[in-house]
């Protein structure tokens, strides 16, 4: 059964009000959480080290601004050793980190096919212990007379690594190589996971085109498939390098007395020395140089998007 | 309406319009003058702000240090610990000490595992005790130099002898009178830990260690040796290996003892300094020995036979981990009542059996015999006369001495 209803008269229409104008202020309404967020657990924190950075004194006797600038000069000139071995460390593991994550995100993205989600998976998934957890791990499996360290002596490539200095003797932990190994470990899917992003969004098409214009997969990947994924590269080294650079637990478990980064002199300095200005200095420091490189770099990479 | 006149503007107008024609970085227009006084506004501001920061005096608590006491009408106790440092039932959920106590005087425990490290902790708890505020905490529990410190920064509270009978009566010679906390005042041991050296008879593979000299000089360890991070533990021992005493010894004999230290570093014959984490070093055999703590030695030991632990002639360092009541907690008498609850034999006999750390009450060994024949016969656990001779303690140090002392040691492990 249908019944043809009329349709209801129109009615008058309503006077038609001005579109309301949307509040100049809502962007701002809707920018305050963040903006908040920012000032309390950036702004003020930042603030207030700035502060502990040039004041003296004690714990008894409580710390006082002086505007004691020397405290960042004694800091440099005692401690750079450490920060020119943050720096070469965070870079070591970055470099690494770059090596081994690029076949991978281009393998996830390009080859992988139907498994594709199973290797992310297997790229988080070390996420979900904890990150001392991890670190410790290494530690068995480089453990002197374990398997790799016994294989990597009968290959003797552990003499050749302790001729450059990288290891001592016939051990791979307590050396510089064992805390660049777990940095690279540690940071690894912060380098895997935006190079995947920039990879994947490459139109296939395009390789096509530079097949069928002659172009040999190495030139397709020299002059396409990499330029094109050079964002991904960017933030992937900058999301490894910056806190690479910071990192004080790799240093603790896997290093030795020789192998200490800023980040054990910031954490000795202000939990068993009780200098936090000194910490405070160090710190700052620290934040500048990882602002100059990362400036420079960003610079000279010639790239704007960050993913 | 006003008509732009050129011949009758003032000079300075005049000289304004011409700059600003220039139209260089001196011109000076409205946008660059806001900008500038913003700018001057905002640093003058900032430095504002910067100088406002300081950080009070830690002393500064004199605004009442002991809080209301709310023991009789809230009937419970909050006391915040290190992990794995009280008894545990098969379940892993109860605390058979605790509940025992519950079950006698009604007062509930609120017990956390929220101590992981002595400084970290002291960081945690430090705002709220400079600014004379309560920390939510009746009992905590700290290492000797941390205890030391929170005393003369005077942040702990005075306890009633009245309520500790059983802690006055049976507390142990040897942890009497430590000298930061004379006559016991402020603080009562929860356990003492002894600082000895631990081996693997594996990985030394039949080199004979008997002092710490062995481990800093036999040239067969070299890379396998492992020294503490606790400055005190570390550096005790060492000046004790050195013939000088750690309850009385001066700047010189600490930069000798460190010098002596160095020079082990230098050669490469420290492996690393370390935290708690020693223990799976020297259970893997990548320590072959270290400094270690006596009470981890009971444990790996019964893991793994291969580990064992000794006592160098020159004597250990004994210290401890005290029982504080920190200013402004809510139930200090119901605090003191737990204190001393342990200090009564078969509580202290149970705990001990479980923690294996030295017990610091007397007459326990009938109690904890009933319990594990073992560890009653344990010195690591219960010190005879001839352990306790040869415990030693680390003086108590001068805030400059301690920030002094802590650096020097920190340079030597690297950092």
């Amino acid at each position: 059964m249908t019944t043809v209803t009329e349709a209801p008269p129109l009615a008058p229409a309503p006077e038609r009000k001005p579109p309301r104008k949307r509040g100049r202020w809502t962007p701002y309404w809707l920018l305050l959480p963040g903006l908040l967020w920012l000032v309390v657990f950036f702004a003020l924190p930042v603030i207030y080290q700035a502060s502990t950075s040039v004041q003296t004194g004690s714990l008894e006797e409580g710390y006082k601004v002086t505007w004691h600038f020397a405290t960042y000069w004694d800091a440099l000139s005692e401690y750079w050793p450490q920060f020119v071995r943050s720096v070469l460390y965070a870079a070591s593991a970055t470099v690494l980190c770059l090596l081994l994550g690029y076949p991978l995100a281009y393998l996830i993205a390009f080859r992988a096919g139907r498994w594709r989600n199973l290797i992310m998976i297997l790229v988080i998934a070390p996420f979900f212990t904890s990150f001392l957890i991890r670190t410790l791990a290494w530690k068995t499996i480089l453990a002197d007379g374990g398997p790799v360290v016994d294989a990597l002596n009968t290959l003797h490539v552990l003499d050749v690594t302790a001729w450059l200095g990288w290891t001592a003797g016939d051990r791979v932990l307590a050396t510089p190589l064992a805390v660049v190994c777990g940095l690279t470990y540690n940071f690894l899917p912060f380098m895997i996971l935006p190079l995947y992003t920039s990879l994947e969004r490459i139109d296939p098409r395009l390789h096509e085109a530079a097949n069928d214009l002659y172009a040999k997969p190495s030139t397709t990947f020299r002059r396409v498939t990499f330029p094109l994924s050079m964002p991904g590269v960017v933030s992937g080294t900058l999301l490894t390098f910056i806190p690479a650079s910071g990192d004080y637990i790799n240093s603790d478990l896997l290093g030795s007395t020789d192998t200490r980064m800023v980040g054990n002199v910031i954490q000795s300095q202000f939990l068993r020395i009780l200098d936090y200005p000194t910490a405070a200095a160090l710190s700052f420091i620290l934040m500048a140089a990882i602002l100059v490189i990362v400036t420079l770099y960003i610079r000279k990479s010639g790239t704007e998007d960050l993913v | 309406m006003e008509q732009y006149e050129p011949d009758r503007l003032s000079p300075a107008q005049e000289a304004a319009i011409r700059r600003s024609f220039r139209n260089g970085r001196a011109a000076l227009s409205r946008r660059s003058l806001l900008r500038a006084s913003a700018g001057g506004a905002l640093a003058v501001g900032g430095l504002g702000a910067l100088s406002a920061c300081g950080i009070p005096a830690a002393g500064n608590t004199q605004g009442g240090v002991s809080a209301e006491d709310h023991s009789k009408e809230e009937k419970t106790v909050s006391f915040s610990n290190w992990t794995e440092y009280m008894d545990v039932d098969d379940s892993g959920r109860k605390h058979p000490t605790l509940d025992a106590f519950t079950r006698r005087t009604g007062i509930k425990v609120k017990y956390t595992e929220d101590i992981n490290d002595n400084t970290e902790f002291f960081g945690k708890i430090k705002p709220q005790l400079a600014a004379g505020q309560d920390t939510g905490r009746d009992i905590i529990v700290l290492t000797d130099w941390l205890a030391a410190r929170l005393i003369r920064l005077g942040w702990v509270q005075k306890l009633d002898p009245a309520n500790l009978p059983h802690a006055f009566a049976n507390l142990s010679p040897q942890f009497r009178s430590p000298d930061w906390d004379p006559g016991r005042a402020y603080s009562y041991p929860w356990q003492g830990i002894a600082t000895v050296i631990a081996y693997n008879k594996k990985a030394l593979d039949g080199v004979e260690v008997r002092t710490l000299s062995d481990l800093l000089d036999n040239p067969k360890l070299k890379g396998r040796v492992g020294l503490l991070t606790e400055m005190r533990d570390t550096m005790g021992l060492t000046l004790l290996d050195m013939g000088k005493e750690p309850e009385k010894f001066t700047a010189d004999d600490y930069d000798a003892a460190l010098a002596r230290l160095q020079k082990a570093v230098d050669k490469g014959q420290i492996r690393r300094f370390t935290g708690n984490d020693y223990t799976a070093d020297i259970s893997k055999g990548d320590f072959a020995a270290c400094v270690a703590w006596a009470g981890d030695v009971v444990q790996l030991k019964a893991d793994n036979p291969d580990i064992d632990f000794l006592i160098p002639d020159s004597g250990y360092m004994m210290s401890s981990d005290n029982l504080l009541v920190p200013n402004k907690a809510r139930h200090k008498a119901n605090a003191e009542r737990l204190i001393d609850y342990y200090f009564e034999p078969r509580a202290a006999a149970e705990l001990a059996a479980y923690i294996n750390f030295v017990c610091p009450v007397e007459g326990v060994k009938g109690e904890l015999a009933k319990i594990d024949e073992d560890a009653a016969n344990n010195p690591l656990i219960l010190p005879d006369k001839a352990m306790q001779a040869k415990s030693r303690a680390f003086r108590s140090l001068s805030s400059e001495e301690e920030t002094a002392f802590e650096e020097k040691f920190a340079k030597l492990t690297g950092a």
